[in-house]
C-alpha cells in the first residue's frame, strides 16, 4: 500500500475509532502494554494490540493490515477491562475487522472468511445453522480439513445435535427491511 | 436473609441459536431447573440470531440491529430478558448499553426497526440466567430444593469470557464468584479455579486452532490439576470447546485432559434430583457415568 495512501487512511479511521462509544481514550494510550500481557492469543500474533496502537497513531495503518493479527482477536475483553487508560481495545479490534472486510484486504484470514460464512448464514435464516455455517466455512478455505471433523460431526449426530436443515425464522422480511433500512445510514 | 414468600419469576427467554440443536442440552436442562424453582421462562416469539462475535467484524449496525429486533420483542412482553449464553449475554448487553450512550446510534436502530414494523424505547433488562439463580432466587430457595446433595463432587467453575466481560457490574471480571456460590449450595467442593474467566479460544478452535487448542487445553489441564473431578460451564460455545477435542487438545498442552463436562444448569439438576432425560444428560461428549455411579440413558 501506499504511505500516502496508507496515512489517509489512518486518519480516516482514527475517526472512525473516535467516533465509537469511549472510542477518544485511544488519544491517552500510555503505551504500558497490560492488554498485550492480558491477551490470550497475544503469543499467536506477529505483535500485540499495544503496538498496534503505536502503530495507528504513528500512521502505519499499513503495518497494522499487513500483520494479519487482528483476526486473532478472541473477544475475549481482558484488554478492555485491565486498560488503565480505558480504551475499549476490543471495538478497536472490531473496528479493525470491519476496515479490512471493507476494503477486502482480509482475504485469507480464516477469521474473515467465518465473519463473512456467518453473516451470510444469518441475513438469509434470521438465525445461526451451525452445520451450514461450517460447510460453508470448510468450503472456502480447506475443504480437506472438514475430513477432520466427521468423527465429531458423527459423535454429535447419533446425539441428535447436528441440525441438519436450517430453520427461518417467521418474520425474515420484516428482517430484511430493518437491515435494508439501516444500510442506508453509512458504513459502520 | 431468609425469604420463604416467592417474588414475581417471569422473565423472557432468549436461548438462542446454539440451543437450538448442537448444545440443546443447556435449552433442556436450564428450563427443567427454572420449572423446579417456579421460575417461569417465556420464549420471546420468533426471535432471530443476536449477531454474536462473529456479526460485529462485517457490520457493526447491522449486528446492533438483530440484537435490538430481539430487545423489541422482549420490552412488548414488558419483561427482563434471561438467557444463558455469554455471546448473547454481552451482545444484547452491549446493544443497549451503545442505543443508550449514543443518540444517533439509537435515532438509527430505531428508524431501521420501525421500517420492519418494530420499536425499541431501550427498557428492556438483559441477564443472564445463572445470575438470576443467585440473586433473585437466591440460596434458601435452591438449598430447600437439594434432594441428593453433590457431596463428594469436586467442581471447577469455569464461567468463560464474557459471562463478566466486559460488564463486570455484577461479577469479579477475573476471578468471578457467582456460579462457585451457586455451586457450593448445591453441596458440592469448589475447587479453587483461577482460569475461571480466561477465554477457551471461542471461534478460533475452528479458525485457528493451534491457539484455540492451547487456551481450551490450558483450562482443562488446571482444572485435573486442582483435583476437580469435573467442569462446569455457562456458555453453549465454551461447553463444546471444552468436551468435544480433549484428545487434541490433551496433545496441545502435554497433559492429561479427559474430565467430565457439565453446563451447570446440569449440575443443579441432578443435585435436585431430576431425571437424566429432563437434564438431556445422554447428550454430553464426555462420560458422566464415574460422577453419577451410574448409566447415562436417553
Amino acid at each position: 500500500m501506499q504511505t500516502a495512501l496508507a496515512r489517509e487512511l489512518c486518519e480516516e479511521f482514527l475517526e472512525d475509532v473516535y467516533a465509537l462509544p469511549h472510542g477518544e481514550k485511544l488519544k491517552q494510550c500510555l503505551q504500558c502494554g497490560t492488554c498485550s500481557a492480558s491477551c490470550p492469543s497475544s503469543a499467536a500474533m506477529e505483535f500485540g494490540p499495544r503496538e498496534i496502537i503505536a502503530s495507528l497513531r504513528a500512521g502505519m495503518l499499513d503495518r497494522v493490515l499487513n500483520a494479519k493479527t487482528v483476526w486473532l482477536c478472541v473477544s475475549c475483553y481482558s484488554c478492555s477491562v485491565r486498560c488503565p487508560a480505558g480504551i475499549p481495545l476490543t471495538d478497536v479490534m472490531y473496528e479493525l475487522k470491519r476496515l479490512e472486510v471493507d476494503k477486502g484486504l482480509a482475504k485469507d484470514a480464516p477469521g474473515e472468511t467465518m465473519a463473512h460464512a456467518f453473516a451470510e448464514t444469518v441475513d438469509r435464516y434470521g438465525r445461526n445453522a451451525e452445520t451450514t455455517l461450517l460447510r460453508k466455512y470448510f468450503l472456502r478455505t480447506n475443504p480437506l480439513h472438514a475430513l477432520a471433523q466427521i468423527p465429531l460431526a458423527i459423535r454429535l449426530f447419533v446425539r441428535g445435535r447436528l441440525e441438519i436443515l436450517p430453520r427461518k425464522i417467521k418474520g425474515l422480511d420484516s428482517l430484511h427491511k430493518m437491515l435494508a433500512a439501516i444500510e442506508e445510514n453509512g458504513r459502520r | 436473609m431468609i425469604t420463604t414468600a416467592s417474588p414475581a419469576c417471569r422473565y423472557g427467554y432468549y436461548p438462542g441459536c446454539s440451543l437450538m440443536a448442537t448444545n440443546r442440552a443447556y435449552d433442556i436442562s436450564t428450563r427443567s431447573v427454572a420449572r423446579e424453582l417456579e421460575v417461569e421462562l417465556v420464549e420471546l416469539d420468533d426471535w432471530n440470531c443476536c449477531g454474536a462475535t462473529a456479526y460485529l467484524p462485517v457490520r457493526e449496525k447491522r449486528a446492533f440491529v438483530l440484537s435490538a429486533r430481539n430487545l423489541a420483542l422482549a420490552e412488548q412482553n414488558g419483561r427482563e430478558l434471561a438467557t444463558v449464553c455469554n455471546a448473547c449475554y454481552v451482545v444484547l448487553r452491549k446493544t443497549n448499553k451503545y442505543m443508550a450512550e449514543d443518540s444517533h446510534l439509537r435515532d438509527d436502530i430505531r428508524q431501521a426497526l420501525q421500517a420492519g414494523g418494530m420499536d425499541y424505547s431501550g427498557n428492556v433488562r438483559v441477564r443472564h440466567f445463572l445470575e438470576i439463580l443467585v440473586n433473585d432466587i437466591g440460596e434458601a430457595r435452591i438449598k430447600a430444593r437439594v434432594e441428593r446433595a453433590l457431596s463428594g463432587w469436586k467442581v471447577a467453575c469455569y464461567c468463560g469470557c464474557q459471562l463478566s466481560r466486559p460488564f463486570d457490574d455484577l461479577d469479579h471480571p477475573e476471578y468471578p464468584q457467582l456460579m462457585e456460590r451457586l455451586v457450593g449450595w448445591l453441596g458440592a467442593e469448589v475447587v479453587p479455579f483461577p482460569l475461571a474467566a480466561k477465554c477457551c479460544g471461542g471461534m478460533a478452535m475452528t479458525t485457528h486452532p493451534e491457539t484455540g487448542q492451547v487456551l481450551t487445553g490450558k483450562i482443562l489441564k488446571v482444572a485435573k490439576q486442582r483435583g476437580a473431578d469435573c467442569v462446569a460451564t455457562a456458555c453453549p460455545l465454551c461447553q463444546i470447546n471444552l468436551e468435544a477435542y480433549q484428545d487434541k487438545v490433551g496433545r496441545a498442552v502435554g497433559a492429561p485432559c479427559e474430565i467430565p463436562v457439565l453446563y451447570f444448569t446440569q449440575l443443579i439438576g441432578i443435585a435436585f434430583g431430576l431425571p437424566p432425560a429432563a437434564l438431556a444428560l445422554a447428550d454430553n461428549l464426555t462420560p458422566l457415568e464415574p460422577l453419577l455411579g451410574e448409566k447415562v440413558t436417553s
